[in-house]
């Protein structure tokens, strides 16, 4: 089904409206009756938590999914998507979390994949390159439009889904977690752009974890928790403590768990003088068992490679690494997990994770070689089905989900629980933990900066990246600073302080903060 | 950053191999060089450039047809069989034509419909098709009337008839990559389908044409190599398959999709390699050499490209801080 596009009624309040959608899955209710409505003009923030029902919502809004019950009105009409195609014809347009772009593919061809202008059925080049200029104008990306995808940063990447939201023409756009993998510059000139949009006309739903940025740039909010609307109004009434409390549905009183234990004086972790030209320079560092050392920095400051290069990814030119004593700089990544080290990397969907393989498999990854009896080091199933199970209970995962389920259709938070415990089974001594809670909700946050905390408790040495300061303080017992690639400072909890910290992020004049959450 | 005239060189390894190609043949014999022998090395590649021209279509999407040989064979063995019974030659061919698209379309429905892997939907219809081919042709050779040996030494605008259907072929393939919607959006599936699906492309649409086209350019492969040898064997066109995937290798396209081109990728890739089987034979090399050399330059090719991209991601690494 199709709407024209051109048929607004002025005297239809509303750009959408959902009434009563309701959804189940196997039985399961994940939407119970959702209305609520999203102005022409105006942006819509969507929050919950992981779980919540949002996804789901959103697939029915666009075409992905069927409702049970309820309708949606689009512009005074009914509409009723069958296909991703009924969504893009309405109008509507979609930015995934998980950008779609073919890095093969240039821009210009990215932008038109689907209906390129073409005569005789051959692509009008010259025509898609000045329509590609218009809309990378209006997004604000100079770059010409046949550079190829992959010659583009994450930030431009996100602005050219944009761009490509753009082309449809679209009366609403649905942006799911835009800003996750932005510098703050990049997000500041997106929310900018969202602006500027909102002046057009075009109405938003704006669905993140990072509840700051919805009260800053969305007139309503609409919290959803277990497939309800629990709250809805506008920006004014809802604060951030008010909308987490309506996501987890209890006030939270501490974000961060209190460690029971304090650090021992023994050093797990010794890092001596490393360098790698043009990467980092002169880095020495310890961590103590059960302590929690924080890394704060902004994106680029060389945290992420200096994670890299303790774990044995990337090399290194001079410098000393030692677990309990023991020098590993040069064995590689899996002797160095033998030797008690574990690591979880910034993006779990690419490197933590194997999507595909089911829960169970996922987690008696990091350990099977221990669990392998004969010479023949046949698998000792028994042990790891165990294995499983005693973690399983330690970590908590969603009461639905079976061992055999596939990781990828777990949540983000859950997914993140899963490569945490995936290295509980190895029992490490030193865990490198690079961005733990990013894209994850509230409350699977809280039970992230719980499970730290019980490695910590159980005498394990914590190395924390984050891009939240706010987190680092609430977790660690002392943080470093880098920036280009040295450590600029180290603060003790005692003198923990948001300012000092970010002064030494931004050492040497390098301004305006750059993927810092203050 | 003096690393960037390796990477030139690297990056034009497919061309840099083929002047070397003709630097040491040329050197070894001057016959080599003769515009005859060029000629010749032109007309003997039409039939695998061909095949390598729709294998690159089907490789663009990740997928694979190892079936392209007994295709060829089938193909050819259904016209030679018309041929023979007194049907006119065009009759012949149409139908060759006809069962490489069906062979495709087939292999394309078990891989979109039925969701088995390329790989053993292929294979199953390389013994599927030889086995047929052999029963039509009771596995006896047959020689084909001369009227079709002389379509092959024919000329067309001054270009002989093999080399005329090969570049024909191949513009058409190459605009069809290049300049159109669905070739844009070939490449598209073979870097990420799902990614595809979502953005609205009919990637089982997309996946099974590649199959029709692969086998129609199996057919037509056949059908050129037909009017060049005058008879159908029973092995015709046997390990066509192999040749046709180095080729396409050799000439830049990746086996994970998305990354390739008609020309001068696959094309490239073809020549090349019958330039060498020609160059060998000019300098009399011994004939059990021809597999070693020609398997030896498609392992350097790989061994390049694959130098290439380390050099490539070493080159992007990002920096920290300015170093001196």
């Amino acid at each position: 089904m199709t709407i024209a596009r051109n048929d607004i009624r002025a005297d239809e309040p509303s750009a959408l409206r959902f009434e009563g959608i309701s959804k189940s899955f196997f039985g399961v209710k994940v939407l119970k009756g959702v209305s609520f409505s999203v102005p022409a003009g105006h942006t819509l923030g969507l929050v919950g938590e992981n779980g919540a029902g949002k996804s789901t919502l959103m697939n029915i809004l666009g075409g992905n999914l069927l409702s049970d019950g309820g309708e949606m009105i689009l512009a005074g009409a009914a509409y009723r998507p069958t296909a991703p195609q009924d969504a893009r014809a309405a109008g509507i347009a979609f930015v995934h979390q998980e950008l779609n772009l073919f890095s093969n593919l240039s821009l210009a061809e990215n932008l038109f994949l689907t209906d390129f202008p073409t005569t005789g059925g051959l692509i009008r080049r010259s025509t898609i390159n000045q329509r590609t200029t218009v809309l990378l104008d209006e997004v604000g990306l100079k770059l010409p439009p046949d550079t190829l995808v992959e010659r583009l940063s994450a930030g431009e990447r996100q602005l050219v889904e944009i761009a490509k939201a753009l082309s449809i023409e679209p009366r609403l756009i649905i942006l799911d977690e835009p800003t996750t993998s932005l510098t703050a510059r990049e997000t500041e000139h997106l929310f900018a752009l969202l602006g500027r949009l909102r002046e057009r006309g075009i109405a938003l739903i704006y669905i993140s974890h990072a509840l700051q940025d919805v009260r800053r740039l969305c007139d309503d909010v609409v919290v959803l928790r277990d497939g309800e609307v629990v709250g809805q109004g506008a920006r004014t009434e809802l604060t951030v403590e008010r909308m987490i409390s309506l996501m987890v549905g209890r006030e939270i009183a501490q974000l961060f768990p209190k460690r029971k234990a304090t650090p021992a004086d023994q050093a797990v972790l010794v890092v001596r003088g490393i360098s790698q030209p043009g990467i980092v320079r002169d880095i020495s560092l310890d961590v103590r068992a059960g302590e929690v050392v924080g890394i704060a920095g902004l994106m680029g400051s060389g945290r992420t490679e200096l994670a890299r290069i303790l774990f044995g990814l990337d090399p290194m030119e001079r410098g000393s690494i030692e677990i309990n004593g023991v020098p590993i700089d040069t064995l590689s990544p899996r002797e160095r997990v033998t030797a008690g080290l574990a690591f979880l990397t910034e993006s779990r969907r690419d490197e933590g994770l194997c999507m595909d393989a089911s829960i169970a498999d996922n987690l008696t990854l990091a350990a099977a070689a221990k669990r392998t009896t004969g010479p023949a080091g046949w698998l000792d199933r028994q042990a790891l089905h165990s294995d499983v199970d005693r973690i399983r209970r330690s970590v908590t995962l969603t009461a639905t989900a079976r061992n055999e389920q596939p990781v990828k259709t777990l949540s983000g938070g859950n997914q993140q629980k899963v490569v945490l415990a995936k290295w509980l089974l190895n029992e490490p001594r030193v865990f490198i933990l690079d961005e733990p809670t990013r894209g994850i909700d509230v409350g699977a946050k809280f039970e992230v900066y719980s499970l730290i905390n019980q490695l910590a408790e159980r005498g394990a040495g914590v190395l924390m990246i984050s891009s939240e300061i706010a987190e680092l303080i609430g977790m660690c017992d002392r943080i470093l600073v880098m920036s280009r690639g040295a450590i600029r400072d180290e603060i003790h909890r005692h003198e923990f302080d948001r300012e000092r910290i970010l002064k030494a992020a931004l050492h040497d004049g390098e301004l305006a903060g750059k993927g810092l959450e203050t | 950053m003096n690393r960037k005239p390796l990477l030139l060189l690297l990056n034009n390894a497919p061309i840099g191999l083929f002047l070397l190609v003709f630097a040491v043949f040329g050197s070894l014999s001057a016959k080599f060089l003769d515009p005859q022998n060029l000629l010749n090395i032109l007309l003997q590649s039409s039939a695998t450039s061909i095949v390598a021209i729709g294998m690159t279509f089907v490789l663009l999407t990740a997928g694979v047809d190892l079936s392209v040989g007994s295709v060829m064979f089938v193909a050819v063995a259904v016209a030679g069989k018309l041929i023979f019974h007194g049907q006119p030659m065009w009759v012949g061919f149409a139908a060759a034509i006809g069962v490489g698209m069906i062979a495709g379309a087939v292999n394309a429905f078990f891989i979109t419909r039925l969701r088995i892997v390329a790989f053993i939907v292929t294979l199953a219809m390389l013994f599927v098709a030889r086995g047929f081919g052999l029963w039509l042709t009771k596995t006896r050779a047959m020689n084909m009337p001369d009227d079709v040996t002389q379509l092959g030494s024919s000329q067309l605008l001054g270009i002989p008839g093999p080399v005329f259907v090969f570049v024909l072929i191949c513009l058409v393939a190459h605009v069809v990559l290049t300049r159109t919607q669905f070739g844009r959006q070939i490449y598209a599936v073979g870097q990420d389908a799902d990614a595809a699906r979502k953005a609205g492309i009919n990637v089982t649409g997309i996946l099974f044409a590649t199959y029709v086209i692969c086998g129609f350019c199996a057919a037509a492969s056949g059908l050129v190599s037909l009017t060049q040898t005058g008879a159908v064997s029973p092995s015709f066109g046997d390990k066509k398959e192999f040749i046709a995937i180095a080729a396409t290798v050799l000439g830049g396209t990746s086996l994970f999709g998305g990354r390739g081109s008609v020309f001068p990728g696959a094309v490239l890739g073809a020549v090349l390699i019958q330039t060498v089987e020609n160059g060998l034979v000019i300098i009399n090399a011994n004939p059990y050499v021809y597999p070693l050399v020609t398997s030896g330059i498609i392992f350097l090719a790989v061994l390049i490209d694959c130098l290439r991209g380390q050099l490539l991601a070493k080159l992007n690494r990002r920096r920290i801080y300015a170093t001196a």
